[in-house]
């Protein structure tokens, strides 16, 4: 193999060498030998530049050994803490007979479904010291939903986290994440999640970010037939946030549920890919977007839809509305619809534009003030996919958020 | 005599860079129903639109009293807590935003604006049964998304609802018998009669005499090519029914 040296990614890693002893991190590690930072002359990275992190001179993270006050950020009593990418036992609380959470050393991987061509699933896989599996064992259905707190309190680091959610048949659960960075806008939150939803099983993923910083996430989840998922993607803080979401579809008579809201100020960029592929008949998928943009800042929303040929009465849906609250704020929306199959329903839009000003000025008539009357609007605009949280933790944390940073108040 | 609550002197208006009104007067006093007719195009939302501060709406020329302020130099806000409420002429659906909610955002800024104290949960609920009930609005209704899936009729029931909630010293009801059919007319107008009294004043724009045959005015004035060109009491409103407006423009 002609290894290059000269890379940005190679003078990217030099903070990062470490021992692996397993064969999947070595692979993945060898990936990274021969890949580098994408660029925008990369279609999947067009609009997204990172170069930022790219130039950036970062090194791996360390748990601190202080207590740290997450109460305000604490959603269920069962709870995980991870920081700087390392499991913090201490301050983490579950109880094993309610829930099955493991923290294990990535040493001891013997599979993923990570695409060692994609470079932070790669870097993730090779550099990953722990791995957090949260398993749900057949027919068990768990009641309360399980954490997991990823933070970041070190500046200029790279935390590789891991995740395995993963159920047995008729299986049912909830996992929120929660990404929290409250300073430090020189750090890497790279994280990896692994779905494996079994035949019948009903899994519901919360992902709520609210990190300074920069952070990439990717999630790969696999669906089994007769299998529900639904993932809600709330982006309301980060510098530079990138979701590569993927969803394998392939078993019959599943539900796929993708919401997103993103809100945005200054100069934020903050890119959604998602990517379902349904792989056999007799499958609903429903995606449902939403940015509201100010400042100077950007989205991306790029969801792919394909349908294998012969996977027959598939009903896709897609929706992706934007709302520019500044001239200078962009939306770069794009959907790719690949259907390969003849008996599909499949339907997409994409809007964006400014408040309607008609409603902007209704409220004010009735004694609103234009800010207000503004704010109104928007988590209107927002709400359609706020419902979509229907744990009333969560919601209320994320109205919070919206409150605390944006001065929204719920209509 | 009572006081006024409204004084135009000479409002002139435009938009985009069109003259609409040009040189209208009217006076208002508190305790007067005004109505307001002419033919379509010849400036009457206009008018309610430049009062109630709409973006784009121009005064060029004149001057507006409401009840001692300069209106003109409010925000749209600020007129309505200072009093002046509109009944669109197309009230705006809005999505996602309830009904009440954002009632109750409204009239307490209003009663902040008048260092009042905000209303309670328990108030504002009582408040709400009694008040749509002056229209016969289906109190599921009034906790659904603004106008949303609304009838025209209730559309228009609405506004009086809101009206009725937020007590203004003026309301301008643009147009707000039109699309109502003959039950709904009754309503709406037995609601505004309901509201009306000694200290508020009403100004109702129409084209059609019919809605004044439930609600009074004390004034009939004809607007055309943005001006009052004719004042007059209610039977003029009759004559108009009969005669149109030709007569008057010639
Ligand atoms: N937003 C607007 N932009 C341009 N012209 C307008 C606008 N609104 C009204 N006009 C024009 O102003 C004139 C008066 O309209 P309007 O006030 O709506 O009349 P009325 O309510 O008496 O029927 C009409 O010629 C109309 O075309
Ligand atoms: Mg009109």
């Amino acid at each position: 193999m002609n290894v290059q040296t000269d890379t940005k990614l190679q003078s990217f890693l030099s903070g990062f060498e470490g021992v692996r002893e397993n064969a999947i991190q070595n692979e993945a590690w060898d990936a990274l030998q021969y890949l580098d930072f994408p660029t925008t002359r990369d279609e999947y990275w067009k609009y997204t530049r990172i170069s930022k992190i790219a130039n950036a001179k970062l090194s791996s993270g360390k748990a601190s050994n202080t207590i740290l006050d997450l109460e305000k950020h604490l959603l269920s009593d069962q709870f995980v803490i991870i920081e700087n990418g390392i499991f913090r036992a201490d301050l983490s609380s579950f109880d094993l007979s309610k829930v099955n959470v493991k923290v294990e050393s990535t040493d001891t991987l013997v599979q993923t479904t990570a695409n060692m061509d994609e470079l932070f699933q790669a870097m993730n896989t090779a550099l990953a010291e722990q791995t957090l599996f949260i398993s749900i064992p057949k027919k068990q259905v768990w009641e309360t939903p399980v954490q997991v707190i990823y933070i970041t309190t070190e500046n200029q680091i790279m935390s590789n986290t891991r995740l395995v959610f993963e159920s047995e048949d008729f299986a049912e659960g909830h996992v929120i994440t929660t990404f929290i960075n409250e300073g430090n806008s020189q750090s890497l939150s790279n994280h990896y999640t692994e779905v494996l939803v079994a035949e019948n099983a009903h899994l519901k993923l919360d992902k709520i970010q609210v990190g300074n910083g920069w952070h990439v996430a990717t999630e790969n989840v696999w669906q089994d037939g007769n299998s529900t998922f639904k993932i809600n993607t709330m982006t309301l803080k980060g510098d530079i946030v990138r979701n590569n979401l993927n969803i394998e579809v392939a078993g019959e008579n599943c539900e796929t549920f993708l919401n997103g809201a993103v809100i945005t100020k200054e100069n934020q960029l903050v890119d959604n890919h998602s990517f379902v592929n349904h792989l056999v008949s007799n499958c609903m998928s429903d995606e449902n977007y939403k940015y509201v943009l100010d400042g100077k800042s950007t989205g991306v929303f790029n969801g792919r839809v394909v349908v294998q040929p012969d996977a027959q009465k598939i009903n896709a849906y897609q929706q992706n509305g934007n709302v520019l609250l500044s001239d200078f704020a962009k939306i770069n929306s794009k959907p790719e619809l690949e259907i390969y199959a003849d008996d599909v329903k499949c339907s997409h839009g994409s809007t964006t534009g400014q408040l309607d000003e008609d409603a902007l000025f209704y409220l004010q008539a009735r004694g609103i003030s234009k800010d207000k009357a503004r704010k109104i609007l928007v988590s209107a605009f927002v709400g359609e996919v706020l419902q979509s949280l229907d744990n009333e933790k969560v919601l209320a944390y994320v109205n919070q958020v919206l409150f605390d940073e944006f001065g929204w108040t719920e209509m | 005599m009572s006081k006024t609550l409204l004084n135009i002197e000479n409002l002139h208006a435009e938009i985009e860079d069109k003259q609409i009104l040009k040189g209208l007067n009217l006076k208002v006093n508190a305790g007067e129903i005004h109505a307001i007719m002419g033919p379509n195009g010849a400036g009457k939302s206009t008018l309610a639109s430049v009062l109630s501060g709409r973006d784009g709406y121009e005064m060029t020329e004149g001057k507006v009293d409401f009840d001692g302020t300069d209106l003109m130099e409010l925000d749209p806000d600020e007129r309505a807590k200072e009093g002046l409420f509109l009944a669109f002429q197309y009230p705006v659906e809005i999505p996602g935003v309830s009904n009440i909610n954002f009632l109750r955002t409204a009239l307490n800024e209003i009663r902040e604006y008048r260092k009042e104290e905000p209303v309670s949960a328990k108030e504002f609920m009582t408040m709400v049964r009694e008040r749509s009930q002056i229209v016969e609005l289906d109190s599921k209704l009034a906790s659904r998304s603004v106008n949303v899936g609304f009838s025209g009729g209730e559309k228009k029931r609405n506004e009086i609802f809101q009206m009725a909630m937020l007590e203004p010293k003026l309301a301008i009801l643009d147009e707000t018998d039109s699309g109502l059919d003959i039950d709904a007319l009754r309503i709406v107008a037995a609601g505004v009669n309901k509201l009306k009294n000694e200290n508020n004043a009403v100004v109702l724009i129409t084209h059609y005499q019919r809605l004044l045959d439930y609600i009074k005015p004390d004034f009939v004035h004809v607007l055309a090519d943005g001006k009052i060109i004719k004042t007059g009491g209610p039977e003029l409103a009759l004559e108009l029914e009969e005669k149109g407006y030709d007569w008057l423009t010639k």
